[in-house]
Protein backbone atom coordinates (compact mmCIF):
# COMPACT_ATOMS: atom_id res chain seq x y z
CA UNK A 1 0.00 0.00 0.00
CA UNK A 2 1.33 3.55 -0.67
CA UNK A 3 2.38 5.61 2.15
CA UNK A 4 -0.12 8.20 1.53
CA UNK A 5 -2.88 5.74 2.15
CA UNK A 6 -1.06 4.63 4.97
CA UNK A 7 -0.46 7.94 6.59
CA UNK A 8 -4.42 8.34 5.78
CA UNK A 9 -5.57 4.83 7.80
CA UNK A 10 -3.38 6.08 10.75
CA UNK A 11 -4.34 9.57 11.07
CA UNK A 12 -8.28 8.75 11.60
CA UNK A 13 -7.26 5.66 13.43
CA UNK A 14 -5.59 8.64 15.98
CA UNK A 15 -8.68 9.98 16.05
CA UNK A 16 -10.52 7.14 16.95
CA UNK A 17 -8.62 6.51 19.79
CA UNK A 18 -8.98 9.44 21.24
CA UNK A 19 -12.91 9.50 20.60
CA UNK A 20 -13.36 5.91 21.98
CA UNK A 21 -11.91 6.36 25.47
CA UNK A 22 -13.61 9.46 26.64
CA UNK A 23 -15.01 10.62 29.42
CA UNK A 24 -14.42 6.75 31.60
CA UNK A 25 -15.09 6.85 34.63
CA UNK A 26 -11.91 6.20 37.07
CA UNK A 27 -13.05 2.64 38.31
CA UNK A 28 -12.95 1.23 34.96
CA UNK A 29 -9.63 2.77 34.62
CA UNK A 30 -7.27 -0.17 34.73
CA UNK A 31 -9.83 -2.62 32.83
CA UNK A 32 -9.75 -0.08 30.17
CA UNK A 33 -6.18 -0.10 30.61
CA UNK A 34 -5.55 -4.26 30.25
CA UNK A 35 -8.14 -4.52 27.30
CA UNK A 36 -6.07 -2.35 25.26
CA UNK A 37 -2.92 -3.73 26.67
CA UNK A 38 -4.55 -7.49 25.11
CA UNK A 39 -5.13 -5.40 21.81
CA UNK A 40 -1.53 -4.88 21.24
CA UNK A 41 -0.80 -8.34 21.74
CA UNK A 42 -2.11 -8.40 17.94
CA UNK A 43 1.71 -8.22 17.06
CA UNK A 44 1.53 -11.82 17.27
CA UNK A 45 -0.09 -11.40 13.70
CA UNK A 46 3.33 -10.11 12.55
CA UNK A 47 5.56 -12.34 14.21
CA UNK A 48 3.65 -15.29 12.45
CA UNK A 49 3.89 -13.77 9.17
CA UNK A 50 8.10 -13.78 10.58
CA UNK A 51 8.30 -16.91 11.43
CA UNK A 52 6.15 -18.41 8.57
CA UNK A 53 8.87 -16.42 6.06
CA UNK A 54 12.51 -17.57 8.31
CA UNK A 55 14.49 -19.20 6.59
CA UNK A 56 17.62 -19.32 8.24
CA UNK A 57 17.16 -20.99 11.65
CA UNK A 58 18.49 -18.66 13.72
CA UNK A 59 16.41 -16.25 12.24
CA UNK A 60 13.44 -18.95 12.87
CA UNK A 61 14.67 -19.09 16.41
CA UNK A 62 14.17 -15.29 16.84
CA UNK A 63 10.80 -14.76 15.28
CA UNK A 64 9.22 -17.84 17.54
CA UNK A 65 10.59 -16.37 20.47
CA UNK A 66 8.46 -13.23 19.14
CA UNK A 67 5.41 -15.84 18.90
CA UNK A 68 5.87 -17.30 22.47
CA UNK A 69 5.81 -12.88 23.60
CA UNK A 70 3.57 -12.04 21.46
CA UNK A 71 0.80 -14.93 22.55
CA UNK A 72 1.67 -14.41 25.78
CA UNK A 73 0.53 -10.66 25.55
CA UNK A 74 -2.53 -11.25 23.48
CA UNK A 75 -3.75 -14.33 25.58
CA UNK A 76 -2.39 -13.42 28.91
CA UNK A 77 -4.05 -9.73 28.32
CA UNK A 78 -7.37 -10.65 27.69
CA UNK A 79 -7.76 -13.02 29.97
CA UNK A 80 -7.03 -11.12 33.29
CA UNK A 81 -9.05 -8.51 32.18
CA UNK A 82 -11.86 -10.66 32.08
CA UNK A 83 -10.94 -11.85 35.63
CA UNK A 84 -11.11 -7.80 36.94
CA UNK A 85 -14.65 -7.49 35.21
CA UNK A 86 -16.06 -10.52 36.61
CA UNK A 87 -15.82 -8.77 39.40
CA UNK A 88 -18.03 -6.17 38.30
CA UNK A 89 -21.26 -7.81 38.14
CA UNK A 90 -24.20 -5.59 39.75
CA UNK A 91 -25.65 -7.17 43.20
CA UNK A 92 -29.02 -5.87 42.90
CA UNK A 93 -29.85 -8.30 40.04
CA UNK A 94 -29.63 -11.96 41.52
CA UNK A 95 -31.58 -13.45 38.66
CA UNK A 96 -28.41 -12.45 36.78
CA UNK A 97 -26.00 -14.68 38.33
CA UNK A 98 -23.23 -15.23 36.28
CA UNK A 99 -22.62 -19.11 35.53
CA UNK A 100 -19.96 -19.52 32.65
CA UNK A 101 -16.64 -19.63 34.50
CA UNK A 102 -15.30 -17.17 31.83
CA UNK A 103 -13.41 -19.59 30.30
CA UNK A 104 -12.39 -19.34 27.11
CA UNK A 105 -9.79 -19.46 24.55
CA UNK A 106 -8.13 -17.16 22.22
CA UNK A 107 -5.71 -19.24 20.60
CA UNK A 108 -5.69 -21.62 17.24
CA UNK B 1 -1.64 -22.28 2.49
CA UNK B 2 -3.66 -20.00 0.84
CA UNK B 3 -7.06 -20.15 1.00
CA UNK B 4 -8.07 -16.24 1.06
CA UNK B 5 -7.08 -13.95 -1.68
CA UNK B 6 -6.33 -10.61 -0.98
CA UNK B 7 -9.71 -9.01 -0.89
CA UNK B 8 -11.26 -11.49 2.00
CA UNK B 9 -8.24 -11.14 3.59
CA UNK B 10 -8.09 -7.64 4.19
CA UNK B 11 -12.12 -7.68 5.03
CA UNK B 12 -11.41 -10.38 7.78
CA UNK B 13 -8.39 -7.85 8.83
CA UNK B 14 -11.08 -5.09 8.89
CA UNK B 15 -13.76 -7.30 10.53
CA UNK B 16 -10.99 -7.52 13.45
CA UNK B 17 -10.34 -3.89 13.30
CA UNK B 18 -14.19 -3.18 13.99
CA UNK B 19 -13.82 -5.35 17.27
CA UNK B 20 -11.05 -3.86 18.73
CA UNK B 21 -12.36 -0.12 18.81
CA UNK B 22 -16.00 -2.36 19.77
CA UNK B 23 -14.14 -3.48 22.36
CA UNK B 24 -12.37 -0.21 23.14
CA UNK B 25 -15.83 1.39 23.12
CA UNK B 26 -17.48 -1.48 25.50
CA UNK B 27 -14.52 -0.98 28.14
CA UNK B 28 -16.07 2.37 28.93
CA UNK B 29 -19.15 1.62 30.68
CA UNK B 30 -19.87 -1.01 33.53
CA UNK B 31 -22.51 -2.80 32.01
CA UNK B 32 -21.19 -3.23 28.55
CA UNK B 33 -16.98 -4.01 29.50
CA UNK B 34 -16.85 -7.47 29.91
CA UNK B 35 -18.89 -7.65 26.78
CA UNK B 36 -16.26 -5.35 25.33
CA UNK B 37 -13.46 -7.68 26.29
CA UNK B 38 -14.99 -10.92 24.53
CA UNK B 39 -15.44 -8.54 21.67
CA UNK B 40 -11.73 -7.61 21.30
CA UNK B 41 -10.81 -11.20 22.10
CA UNK B 42 -13.12 -12.08 19.42
CA UNK B 43 -11.57 -10.34 16.99
CA UNK B 44 -8.00 -11.41 17.84
CA UNK B 45 -9.05 -15.02 17.66
CA UNK B 46 -10.63 -14.16 13.62
CA UNK B 47 -7.25 -11.84 12.83
CA UNK B 48 -4.86 -14.95 13.55
CA UNK B 49 -6.91 -17.21 11.55
CA UNK B 50 -6.80 -14.99 8.76
CA UNK B 51 -2.65 -14.99 8.87
CA UNK B 52 -2.82 -18.57 8.68
CA UNK B 53 -5.16 -19.05 6.03
CA UNK B 54 -3.70 -15.91 3.52
CA UNK B 55 0.11 -16.02 3.82
CA UNK B 56 2.31 -18.54 2.48
CA UNK B 57 4.12 -19.60 5.30
CA UNK B 58 6.39 -22.39 6.30
CA UNK B 59 7.48 -23.94 9.60
CA UNK B 60 4.00 -24.05 10.75
CA UNK B 61 3.87 -26.57 12.78
CA UNK B 62 6.81 -24.83 14.72
CA UNK B 63 4.88 -21.54 15.02
CA UNK B 64 1.49 -23.39 16.56
CA UNK B 65 4.07 -24.89 18.66
CA UNK B 66 4.97 -21.51 20.30
CA UNK B 67 1.28 -20.14 20.49
CA UNK B 68 0.54 -23.30 22.82
CA UNK B 69 3.85 -22.63 24.60
CA UNK B 70 2.68 -19.11 25.28
CA UNK B 71 -0.95 -19.44 26.13
CA UNK B 72 0.36 -22.56 28.38
CA UNK B 73 2.27 -20.25 30.32
CA UNK B 74 0.28 -16.79 30.27
CA UNK B 75 -3.46 -17.99 30.42
CA UNK B 76 -2.98 -20.32 33.75
CA UNK B 77 -0.94 -17.32 35.64
CA UNK B 78 -3.42 -14.62 34.28
CA UNK B 79 -6.26 -16.96 35.82
CA UNK B 80 -4.95 -17.65 38.99
CA UNK B 81 -2.84 -13.95 39.54
CA UNK B 82 -4.23 -12.68 43.08
CA UNK B 83 -6.32 -9.97 42.33
CA UNK B 84 -3.49 -7.69 44.54
CA UNK B 85 -0.94 -8.58 41.81
CA UNK B 86 -2.98 -7.75 38.75
CA UNK B 87 -0.90 -4.57 38.14
CA UNK B 88 2.59 -6.01 37.55
CA UNK B 89 0.85 -8.86 35.54
CA UNK B 90 -0.58 -6.13 32.95
CA UNK B 91 3.05 -4.68 33.38
CA UNK B 92 4.69 -7.48 32.65
CA UNK B 93 1.88 -8.65 29.40
CA UNK B 94 2.61 -4.97 28.05
CA UNK B 95 6.54 -5.79 28.34
CA UNK B 96 6.81 -9.07 26.11
CA UNK B 97 4.22 -7.40 23.59
CA UNK B 98 6.55 -4.50 23.20
CA UNK B 99 9.51 -7.70 23.34
CA UNK B 100 7.79 -8.96 20.55
CA UNK B 101 7.55 -5.99 18.38
CA UNK B 102 11.08 -5.17 18.82
CA UNK B 103 12.09 -8.60 17.37
CA UNK B 104 9.83 -8.43 14.70
CA UNK B 105 11.53 -5.52 13.33
CA UNK B 106 14.61 -6.46 14.13
CA UNK B 107 14.06 -9.55 11.83
CA UNK B 108 11.97 -7.65 9.27
CA UNK B 109 15.36 -4.97 9.18
CA UNK B 110 16.83 -6.86 6.10
CA UNK B 111 13.48 -6.81 3.71
CA UNK B 112 13.48 -3.14 4.18
CA UNK B 113 14.69 -1.12 1.08
CA UNK B 114 13.15 2.00 1.31
CA UNK B 115 14.23 4.51 3.98
CA UNK B 116 10.86 4.89 5.35
CA UNK B 117 10.26 1.89 5.86
CA UNK B 118 13.68 1.50 7.61
CA UNK B 119 12.18 4.83 9.79
CA UNK B 120 9.37 2.01 10.83
CA UNK B 121 12.09 -0.46 11.62
CA UNK B 122 14.17 1.93 13.93
CA UNK B 123 11.22 3.46 15.28
CA UNK B 124 9.45 0.09 16.27
CA UNK B 125 12.62 -1.09 17.25
CA UNK B 126 13.71 1.87 19.73
CA UNK B 127 10.08 2.13 21.44
CA UNK B 128 9.51 -1.85 21.70
CA UNK B 129 13.03 -2.17 23.76
CA UNK B 130 11.72 1.31 25.58
CA UNK B 131 8.75 -0.21 26.74
CA UNK B 132 9.65 -4.01 27.08
CA UNK B 133 12.84 -2.42 29.69
CA UNK B 134 10.57 -0.09 31.51
CA UNK B 135 7.71 -2.67 32.12
CA UNK B 136 10.09 -4.94 33.42
CA UNK B 137 11.79 -2.21 35.84
CA UNK B 138 7.96 -1.90 36.90
CA UNK B 139 7.36 -5.02 37.26
CA UNK B 140 10.45 -5.38 39.47
CA UNK B 141 9.12 -2.40 41.72
CA UNK B 142 5.77 -3.38 41.83
CA UNK B 143 6.51 -7.03 42.78
CA UNK B 144 9.08 -5.15 45.07
CA UNK B 145 12.28 -6.98 44.14
CA UNK B 146 13.43 -3.56 44.27
CA UNK B 147 12.82 -0.65 46.14
CA UNK B 148 9.55 1.05 45.22
CA UNK B 149 11.04 4.50 45.66
CA UNK B 150 12.31 6.83 42.97
CA UNK B 151 16.31 6.14 42.16
CA UNK B 152 18.11 8.54 41.27
CA UNK B 153 21.90 9.06 41.13
CA UNK B 154 23.89 11.94 40.22
CA UNK B 155 24.50 12.26 36.54
CA UNK B 156 21.58 10.39 35.64
CA UNK B 157 19.82 13.35 33.37
CA UNK B 158 23.21 13.79 31.24
CA UNK B 159 23.69 9.54 30.95
CA UNK B 160 20.03 10.09 29.84
CA UNK B 161 20.33 12.41 27.78
CA UNK B 162 23.87 10.79 26.29
CA UNK B 163 21.42 7.44 25.76
CA UNK B 164 19.29 9.08 23.88
CA UNK B 165 21.59 11.22 21.48
CA UNK B 166 23.40 7.35 21.28
CA UNK B 167 20.17 6.27 19.81
CA UNK B 168 19.33 9.15 17.71
CA UNK B 169 22.72 8.70 16.04
CA UNK B 170 22.63 4.93 15.86
CA UNK B 171 18.88 4.95 14.86
CA UNK B 172 20.09 7.64 11.65
CA UNK B 173 23.30 5.53 10.84
CA UNK B 174 20.36 1.92 10.61
CA UNK B 175 18.33 4.21 8.16
CA UNK B 176 21.09 5.02 6.01
CA UNK B 177 22.92 1.29 5.58
CA UNK B 178 20.71 -0.60 6.99
CA UNK B 179 23.18 -2.24 9.37
CA UNK B 180 21.57 -5.16 11.32
CA UNK B 181 24.99 -4.90 14.03
CA UNK B 182 24.18 -1.01 14.71
CA UNK B 183 20.18 -2.38 14.76
CA UNK B 184 21.10 -4.51 17.49
CA UNK B 185 23.47 -1.15 19.01
CA UNK B 186 19.76 0.64 18.71
CA UNK B 187 17.94 -2.27 20.64
CA UNK B 188 20.34 -2.37 23.01
CA UNK B 189 20.11 1.71 23.99
CA UNK B 190 16.27 1.19 23.59
CA UNK B 191 16.71 -0.92 26.69
CA UNK B 192 19.03 1.39 28.63
CA UNK B 193 16.44 4.31 28.16
CA UNK B 194 13.69 2.22 29.37
CA UNK B 195 15.56 1.48 32.64
CA UNK B 196 16.85 4.97 32.69
CA UNK B 197 13.04 6.20 32.20
CA UNK B 198 11.23 4.21 35.09
CA UNK B 199 14.16 4.11 37.75
CA UNK B 200 13.02 7.69 39.31
CA UNK B 201 9.43 7.14 38.97
CA UNK B 202 8.36 6.96 42.73
CA UNK B 203 6.22 3.75 43.43
CA UNK B 204 2.67 5.88 43.72
CA UNK B 205 3.32 6.62 40.11
CA UNK B 206 4.30 3.71 38.76
CA UNK B 207 0.53 2.67 37.50
CA UNK B 208 0.52 5.74 35.31
CA UNK B 209 3.62 4.64 33.80
CA UNK B 210 2.29 1.13 33.01
CA UNK B 211 -0.41 2.99 30.70
CA UNK B 212 2.65 4.91 29.30
CA UNK B 213 4.31 2.24 28.09
CA UNK B 214 1.03 0.42 27.25
CA UNK B 215 0.39 3.57 24.49
CA UNK B 216 4.19 3.29 23.86
CA UNK B 217 3.78 -0.81 22.98
CA UNK B 218 0.91 0.37 20.73
CA UNK B 219 2.79 2.54 18.56
CA UNK B 220 5.84 0.26 18.46
CA UNK B 221 2.76 -2.61 16.95
CA UNK B 222 1.25 0.42 14.58
CA UNK B 223 4.75 1.35 13.33
CA UNK B 224 5.41 -2.44 12.77
CA UNK B 225 2.00 -2.58 10.69
CA UNK B 226 4.31 -0.12 8.52
CA UNK B 227 7.11 -2.48 8.42
CA UNK B 228 5.51 -5.60 7.12
CA UNK B 229 2.41 -3.68 5.34
CA UNK B 230 -0.21 -4.93 7.37
CA UNK B 231 -3.03 -2.58 7.86
CA UNK B 232 -4.67 -4.27 10.77
CA UNK B 233 -1.65 -4.27 12.79
CA UNK B 234 -1.37 -0.23 12.14
CA UNK B 235 -4.44 0.15 13.06
CA UNK B 236 -4.79 -1.45 16.57
CA UNK B 237 -1.45 -0.57 17.42
CA UNK B 238 -2.29 3.50 16.29
CA UNK B 239 -5.89 2.99 18.19
CA UNK B 240 -4.25 1.85 21.76
CA UNK B 241 -1.42 4.64 21.54
CA UNK B 242 -3.84 7.22 21.17
CA UNK B 243 -6.24 5.53 23.64
CA UNK B 244 -3.13 4.32 26.00
CA UNK B 245 -2.42 8.71 25.80
CA UNK B 246 -5.65 9.82 26.61
CA UNK B 247 -6.13 7.07 29.35
CA UNK B 248 -2.79 8.17 31.01
CA UNK B 249 -3.69 11.74 31.04
CA UNK B 250 -6.82 10.66 32.42
CA UNK B 251 -5.16 8.77 35.52
CA UNK B 252 -2.59 11.22 35.94
CA UNK B 253 -5.33 14.12 36.28
CA UNK B 254 -6.97 11.94 38.63
CA UNK B 255 -4.31 11.46 41.24
CA UNK B 256 -3.51 15.32 40.60
CA UNK B 257 -0.22 15.07 38.69
CA UNK B 258 1.32 15.68 35.14
CA UNK B 259 2.71 13.39 33.65
CA UNK B 260 5.55 15.21 32.79
CA UNK B 261 5.86 15.92 36.20
CA UNK B 262 5.95 12.38 37.11
CA UNK B 263 8.67 11.36 34.78
CA UNK B 264 11.14 14.06 35.00
CA UNK B 265 9.85 15.25 38.87
CA UNK B 266 12.75 13.20 40.49
CA UNK B 267 15.06 14.97 38.05
CA UNK B 268 14.32 18.52 39.30
CA UNK B 269 14.29 18.15 43.12
CA UNK B 270 16.62 15.92 45.39
CA UNK B 271 14.12 16.18 47.98
CA UNK B 272 11.31 13.82 46.55
CA UNK B 273 12.74 10.68 47.58
CA UNK B 274 10.89 10.46 51.34
CA UNK B 275 12.74 8.14 54.01
CA UNK B 276 12.13 4.68 55.11
CA UNK B 277 12.67 4.81 58.16
CA UNK B 278 10.00 4.27 60.91
CA UNK B 279 9.98 7.66 62.78
CA UNK B 280 9.77 7.65 66.46
CA UNK B 281 7.10 10.44 67.72
CA UNK B 282 4.94 9.90 70.16
CA UNK B 283 1.30 8.29 68.81
CA UNK B 284 -1.70 6.66 70.66
CA UNK B 285 -2.03 3.49 70.19
CA UNK B 286 -4.73 1.56 71.52
CA UNK B 287 -6.43 -2.34 71.69
CA UNK B 288 -9.21 -3.72 68.94
CA UNK B 289 -11.65 -3.55 71.94
CA UNK B 290 -11.49 0.15 72.52
CA UNK B 291 -11.56 0.44 68.32
CA UNK B 292 -14.79 -1.43 68.81
CA UNK B 293 -16.25 0.68 71.25
CA UNK B 294 -15.28 3.73 69.15
CA UNK B 295 -17.33 1.95 66.25
CA UNK B 296 -20.04 0.09 67.92
CA UNK B 297 -21.52 3.26 69.54
CA UNK B 298 -20.34 5.70 66.68
CA UNK B 299 -23.84 6.64 64.18
CA UNK B 300 -21.32 7.46 60.83
CA UNK B 301 -18.52 5.03 60.13
CA UNK B 302 -16.94 5.45 56.93
CA UNK B 303 -13.57 2.86 56.29
CA UNK B 304 -10.86 4.25 53.68
CA UNK B 305 -9.58 0.62 52.38
CA UNK B 306 -5.44 0.94 50.84
CA UNK B 307 -3.33 -1.20 49.64
CA UNK B 308 -2.29 -2.51 53.13
CA UNK B 309 -5.84 -4.45 53.09
CA UNK B 310 -5.67 -6.10 50.23
CA UNK B 311 -1.97 -7.04 50.53
CA UNK B 312 -3.27 -8.75 53.81
CA UNK B 313 -6.20 -10.44 51.98
CA UNK B 314 -8.30 -8.39 54.61
CA UNK B 315 -11.07 -7.02 52.58
CA UNK B 316 -13.64 -10.09 53.47
CA UNK B 317 -13.13 -9.46 56.74
CA UNK B 318 -13.50 -5.71 56.03
CA UNK B 319 -16.78 -6.49 54.58
CA UNK B 320 -18.08 -8.70 57.53
CA UNK B 321 -17.48 -5.35 59.85
CA UNK B 322 -19.16 -3.40 57.72
CA UNK B 323 -22.16 -5.79 58.09
CA UNK B 324 -21.74 -6.15 61.80
CA UNK B 325 -22.32 -2.69 62.16
CA UNK B 326 -24.53 -1.93 60.07
CA UNK B 327 -26.65 -4.41 61.93
CA UNK B 328 -26.04 -2.33 65.07
CA UNK B 329 -27.54 0.51 63.26
CA UNK B 330 -24.53 2.16 61.84
CA UNK B 331 -24.36 4.19 58.15
CA UNK B 332 -20.93 2.53 57.13
CA UNK B 333 -19.49 3.42 53.86
CA UNK B 334 -16.36 2.97 51.83
CA UNK B 335 -14.57 6.00 50.68
CA UNK B 336 -12.49 4.69 47.54
CA UNK B 337 -9.88 7.10 46.74
CA UNK B 338 -9.31 7.02 42.63
CA UNK B 339 -6.13 5.91 43.27
CA UNK B 340 -6.59 3.36 46.08
CA UNK B 341 -5.02 -0.08 46.42
CA UNK B 342 -2.16 0.35 42.82
CA UNK B 343 -3.72 1.27 40.22
CA UNK B 344 -7.48 3.54 39.43
CA UNK B 345 -10.03 0.96 40.15
CA UNK B 346 -8.26 -1.24 41.91
CA UNK B 347 -10.02 -1.10 45.15
CA UNK B 348 -13.71 -1.69 43.25
CA UNK B 349 -12.12 -4.60 42.15
CA UNK B 350 -11.24 -6.08 45.32
CA UNK B 351 -13.98 -5.14 47.61
CA UNK B 352 -16.94 -6.30 44.42
CA UNK B 353 -14.74 -9.55 45.15
CA UNK B 354 -15.33 -9.40 48.50
CA UNK B 355 -19.35 -9.02 48.19
CA UNK B 356 -19.43 -5.21 49.20
CA UNK B 357 -22.33 -3.48 47.53
CA UNK B 358 -21.59 -1.27 45.11
CA UNK B 359 -23.86 1.06 46.52
CA UNK B 360 -21.55 1.59 49.48
CA UNK B 361 -18.44 2.35 47.49
CA UNK B 362 -18.22 6.47 47.22
CA UNK B 363 -16.02 7.52 45.56
CA UNK B 364 -13.59 10.42 46.72
CA UNK B 365 -15.44 13.72 45.40
CA UNK B 366 -19.14 12.44 46.34
CA UNK B 367 -17.59 10.96 50.15
CA UNK B 368 -14.86 14.21 50.78
CA UNK B 369 -18.05 16.49 52.17
CA UNK B 370 -19.22 14.06 54.29
CA UNK B 371 -16.85 13.00 56.44
CA UNK B 372 -17.73 16.40 58.44
CA UNK B 373 -20.81 13.91 59.89
CA UNK B 374 -18.82 11.08 60.48
CA UNK B 375 -18.23 9.35 63.67
CA UNK B 376 -15.22 7.47 62.82
CA UNK B 377 -12.78 7.03 59.82
CA UNK B 378 -11.36 3.43 60.13
CA UNK B 379 -8.12 3.86 58.18
CA UNK B 380 -7.08 0.46 56.89
CA UNK B 381 -3.98 0.09 55.18
CA UNK B 382 -4.13 3.61 53.57
CA UNK B 383 -1.87 6.03 53.91
CA UNK B 384 -0.84 8.30 51.24
CA UNK B 385 -4.34 8.62 50.25
CA UNK B 386 -5.43 9.95 53.36
CA UNK B 387 -1.80 12.05 53.74
CA UNK B 388 -2.33 16.21 54.28
CA UNK B 389 1.37 16.57 53.37
CA UNK B 390 -0.50 16.58 50.05
CA UNK B 391 -2.55 19.97 50.39
CA UNK B 392 0.01 21.80 52.63
CA UNK B 393 3.95 20.94 51.95
CA UNK B 394 4.70 21.76 48.60
CA UNK B 395 8.08 19.98 48.50
CA UNK B 396 6.61 16.69 49.28
CA UNK B 397 6.20 14.39 46.31
CA UNK B 398 2.68 13.59 46.55
CA UNK B 399 1.97 17.16 47.07
CA UNK B 400 -1.11 18.38 44.87
CA UNK B 401 -2.78 14.82 44.95
CA UNK B 402 -6.34 15.26 46.28
CA UNK B 403 -7.05 13.59 49.11
CA UNK B 404 -9.34 11.81 51.42
CA UNK B 405 -10.21 14.26 54.31
CA UNK B 406 -10.57 11.84 56.55
CA UNK B 407 -8.66 14.53 59.03
CA UNK B 408 -12.51 16.19 58.98
CA UNK B 409 -14.22 13.29 61.12
CA UNK B 410 -14.51 13.28 64.99
CA UNK B 411 -12.30 10.32 65.26
CA UNK B 412 -10.19 8.96 63.01
CA UNK B 413 -8.52 4.64 63.25
CA UNK B 414 -5.43 3.77 61.28
CA UNK B 415 -4.99 0.21 61.30
CA UNK B 416 -1.16 -0.31 60.53
CA UNK B 417 1.35 -2.80 60.20
CA UNK B 418 3.79 -0.84 61.71
CA UNK B 419 5.27 3.12 61.19
CA UNK B 420 6.74 2.66 58.30
CA UNK B 421 5.69 5.31 55.62
CA UNK B 422 3.13 4.34 53.01
CA UNK B 423 4.37 3.76 49.45
CA UNK B 424 5.44 7.15 48.11
CA UNK B 425 7.55 7.06 51.48
CA UNK B 426 6.51 9.93 53.12
CA UNK B 427 5.60 10.83 56.75
CA UNK B 428 1.91 11.11 57.75
CA UNK B 429 1.26 13.50 60.36
CA UNK B 430 -2.38 12.80 60.57
CA UNK B 431 -1.29 9.99 62.78
CA UNK B 432 0.02 12.21 65.57
CA UNK B 433 -3.62 14.45 66.14
CA UNK B 434 -4.64 14.24 69.00
CA UNK B 435 -8.42 12.60 67.34
CA UNK B 436 -6.09 9.77 66.10
CA UNK B 437 -6.12 6.54 67.37
CA UNK B 438 -3.68 3.47 66.46
CA UNK B 439 -4.09 -0.17 66.03
CA UNK B 440 -1.12 -2.12 65.11
CA UNK B 441 -0.99 -4.96 63.39
CA UNK B 442 -1.76 -6.82 60.42
CA UNK B 443 -4.95 -5.44 58.57
CA UNK B 444 -6.52 -9.05 58.24
CA UNK B 445 -6.05 -9.75 61.86
CA UNK B 446 -6.72 -6.59 63.31
CA UNK B 447 -9.95 -6.18 61.55
CA UNK B 448 -10.84 -10.06 62.99
CA UNK B 449 -10.42 -8.62 66.33
CA UNK B 450 -11.99 -5.97 65.84
CA UNK B 451 -14.96 -7.64 64.28
CA UNK B 452 -15.02 -9.91 67.68
CA UNK B 453 -15.29 -7.11 69.79
CA UNK B 454 -17.79 -5.29 67.85
CA UNK B 455 -19.87 -8.41 68.02
CA UNK B 456 -19.49 -9.05 71.69
CA UNK B 457 -20.83 -5.31 72.34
Amino acid sequence: MDPISLLTITVLAVFVGFEVVSKVSSTLHTPLMSGANAIHGIILVGAIIVAGQAADPWVLAVALLAVVLATANLVGGFVVTDRMLEMFRGRKKPGLENTGSGNREVQK
Amino acid sequence: MILLDPVWTALLYLAAAVFFILALKGLNSPRTARRGNLLGAFGALVAVITVFLSARLDNIPWILGAIAVGTAVAAPVARRVQMTQMPQLVALFNGVGGGAAALVALLELGHAGESWVRLAVVFTLLVGAVSFAGSAITFAKLQELMTTRPMVFPGLPVLMAAVLIAALGAATAVVLTGSLALALILMVLGLAAGVLLVLPVGGADVPIVISLLNAFTGLAVAASGLVLGNVLLLVAGTLVGASGTILTRAMAAAMGRSVAGILFGAFRGGSTAGSTTASDRPVRSSSAEDVAVLLGYAQRVIIVPGYGLAVAQGQHTAAELAQALEARGIQVDFAIHPVAGRMPGHMNVLLAEANVPYESLKEMGEINSEFRTADVALVVGANDVVNPAAKTSSGSPIYGMPILEVADARQVVFLKRSMRPGFAGIENDLMFEPQTTLLFGDAKESLTKVLGAVKGL
